[in-house]
């Protein structure tokens, strides 16, 4: 199956040509960190995690996502995802990678990353986390190479492969969980301190993954020929206007705790997010242009999305441009929200109740970029396989 | 209440073993008292544990940076710690602040004088219920069993960084650069200097009560006698009886880390 990815237009080789550059860029930054020490990004005492942290904990989401249409396909038999779960599993694999790529590039001593298994500690969060992110990548190569060779082959997919596409589901909730544990189990880290930043991880996890999917479907469609259906789309789009809606009540609810209780340590995170915070006679509010962005691409975004709906424009070829606006719309705003805010706004007031800044370096943005480019290329390697067997299928 | 408790659990879990195996335990006991022989003296304390912890007395300290700052030099040679300019990229173990920074949780609103004009002194709480302990994944930081000590494995550490995220006491500092280049005093030989990428905090100078010496910062402050030392779990201990006698505060006691450190204000 290998060899599909190695045959491909022009276009196609070009693409990831240029992903190749951004990940060579990338692994310069890298090797530039590694010989001199993470001295060289924008993180410090106060702010000990960054750009790095945050990004894993987003795409912890955008791996979970995929969940969002395995479960309506395998266990609701919804039969209009056939064509797409596949890009569900295919999504959560490079996304796994970049999570695990963002960890290690965050250690002070990745050569040591080992001493995780040697020392095994279940007291610690990370451990888990390590636990079920290699669970389910692991249950995710499986699924989707024994199914879509199953596909390929025009034969039905073993039996025993439904195990793992049933633990899959669990897992894909555990692994964002257990991700919000990492932050919500600190004393003293009043933002994070909240019962509700598991759910909350989850609800924007579960329209940001479909996101990716809806707007890889619609550019196959223009480019690959591949077409997932409309109904599909539709369907998942409704997924999507919950999911963000149910973030976007939970956020609220942390307003409500925080400025109704008056709780100081509540406040503040969120005055310097979205107002900025005055101390020491100086304004700290570098987040609250991204912040506010991302309240209003949100909402923007969802009202787009649901009049395409309303009107049942949503079945039209013309309808197309919009549906993608509307989504980039609200991944945009919960990239900013999770992939940002969460883990900036916690840590910007430190334990004194100062205010520090963080401000990513050019190095340390050049890593993250590689990253991303990793994951891009991997993405379009993997969705080029699923596609090609799909259409071989149809000849 | 706590300890009572967990002194009762202990002693009935004990005294359920005897019941099976009793030549055994005598055994055990033997060892362990004659290996730390503060657990026989100690038998009011928690089940014959040593908990180190620390007074420090501020009005002492008042009007004194000389002293603190001969206490911070003091730890930076026996722990062969570097010095940066950068805040982002500095190592503190022990350092002094503002009372705002060191008390966040206490009403700063009509302090006295004294206290809005004088630095307050910070270090590692050695907490008895260390989040940063709880967090760490592979044991780098751990609690030494018997002495209550929060120590580090600096060859074990990977830089997580994930306790400096758990200690609501910013008591933790990150190697972002090659510390080695920095250090800028002596180097002490009895003590290893660290690596870039691990982190590092105050241990209760360890490797100095091991030898039988007293904490390093202890001995600078000791012209004004401003810092108690020693067992916490012994009544008959000067910290305890200096606790006795002077009301005291800890750095935000209500997040349940119960720290060894007290301050008398
Ligand atoms: S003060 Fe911080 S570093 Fe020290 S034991 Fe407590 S939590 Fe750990
Ligand atoms: S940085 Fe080191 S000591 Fe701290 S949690 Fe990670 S491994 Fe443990
Ligand atoms: S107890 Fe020792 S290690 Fe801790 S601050 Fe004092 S001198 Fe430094």
């Amino acid at each position: 199956m290998i060899e599909k990815a190695l045959r491909g237009s022009s276009r196609y080789w070009t693409w990831l040509g240029i992903l190749a550059i951004f990940i060579g860029i990338g692994a310069v930054c890298y090797v530039r960190q590694f010989f001199i020490g993470q001295g060289l990004t924008g993180m410090g005492r106060d702010i000990g995690w960054g750009l790095y942290i945050s990004q894993f904990t987003f795409l912890v989401g955008v791996a979970a996502g995929g969940l969002m249409l395995v479960l309506p396909y395998y266990v609701h038999n919804y039969k209009a995802f056939g064509r797409i779960t596949i890009l569900g599993e295919f999504l959560a694999i490079p996304a796994l990678i970049m999570c695990l790529l963002f960890i290690m590039v965050d250690l002070g001593q990745p050569l040591r990353a080992m001493n995780m298994i040697l020392h095994p500690t279940p007291n610690s969060m990370l451990f888990w986390d390590m636990c079920v992110l290699l669970g389910y990548l692991f249950l995710n190569l499986i699924c989707s190479w024994v199914i879509l060779t199953a596909e390929r082959k025009e034969v039905a997919p073993p039996k025993w492969i439904y195990i793992f596409v049933y633990l899959s589901i669990p897992f894909a909730v555990s692994i964002h969980t257990v991700t919000a544990m990492l932050y919500c189990g600190l004393p003293g880290r009043d933002f994070w301190l909240s019962a509700i930043t598991a759910p909350r991880f989850l609800a924007s996890a579960f329209a940001a993954g479909p996101i990716i999917i809806v707007l890889a479907c619609l550019l196959m469609k223009r480019i690959a020929n591949f077409d997932a259906g409309k109904e599909a789309i539709n369907k998942i789009l409704t997924i999507i206007i919950y999911a963000a809606l149910t973030n976007a009540f939970f956020v609220c609810l942390e307003f409500f705790v925080a400025y109704y209780s008056k709780i100081p340590g509540h406040m503040h995170s969120l005055d310097y997010l979205f107002f900025g915070i005055e101390h020491n006679g100086e304004m700290y509010n570098n987040l609250v242009p991204f912040m506010w962005t991302s309240v209003f691409l949100c909402f923007g975004g969802l009202i787009v999305l649901a009049w395409l709906k309303l009107s049942k424009k949503v079945m039209t070829d013309a309808a197309d441009w919009i549906i993608a606006a509307g989504c980039l719309a609200v991944f945009l705003s919960l990239f900013i929200d999770k992939g940002l805010g969460f883990v900036l706004g916690g840590l910007a007031i430190t334990p004194f109740e100062t205010v520090v800044e963080y401000y990513p370096t050019v190095n340390e943005m050049g890593v993250t970029i590689g990253i991303w480019a990793v994951g891009i290329f991997m993405v379009t390697v993997l969705y080029k396989l699923a596609v090609d067997v799909e259409h071989e299928v149809e000849e | 209440m706590d300890t009572k408790r967990r002194t009762f659990l202990k002693a009935a879990g004990v005294a359920a073993l005897a019941g099976i195996s009793a030549p055994a335990v005598t055994k055990l006991a033997e060892a362990s008292s004659s290996a730390v022989p503060a657990v026989a003296e100690n038998s009011a304390g928690t089940a014959g544990k040593i908990r180190y912890g620390m007074v420090i007395d501020m009005r002492k300290l008042y009007d004194r940076p000389d002293i603190q700052e001969k206490m911070a030099a003091a730890c930076r040679y026996a722990h062969n710690i570097p010095t940066f300019d950068d805040p982002k990229s500095e190592i503190k173990w022990i350092w002094s602040a503002s009372y705002e920074e060191a008390f966040p949780e206490h009403s700063s609103a009509h302090n006295a004088e004294i206290i809005e004009e004088s630095e307050f002194l910070m270090l590692c709480n050695h907490c008895d219920n260390p989040p940063c302990v709880r967090v760490c994944p592979t044991k780098a930081t751990f609690k030494m069993e018997h002495n209550g000590i929060v120590a580090m494995d600096y060859h074990r550490c990977i830089g997580c960084r994930f306790c400096m995220m758990a200690c609501p006491y910013g008591a933790r500092s990150f190697n972002w650069f090659e510390p080695r280049p920095h250090i800028t005093q002596e180097i002490n030989p009895e003590f290893p200097t660290r690596m870039r990428g691990v982190v590092e905090k105050c241990n209760f100078c360890a490797e100095r009560l091991a030898r039988g010496e007293k904490p390093a910062c202890q001995e600078a402050a000791a012209e004004v006698g401003a810092i108690y030392f020693g067992d916490l779990n012994d009544p008959e201990s000067e910290v305890r009886k200096v606790l006795a006698e002077n009301p005291t505060i800890q750095r935000k006691p209500g997040l349940g880390t119960k720290p060894s450190v007290f301050y008398i204000v």
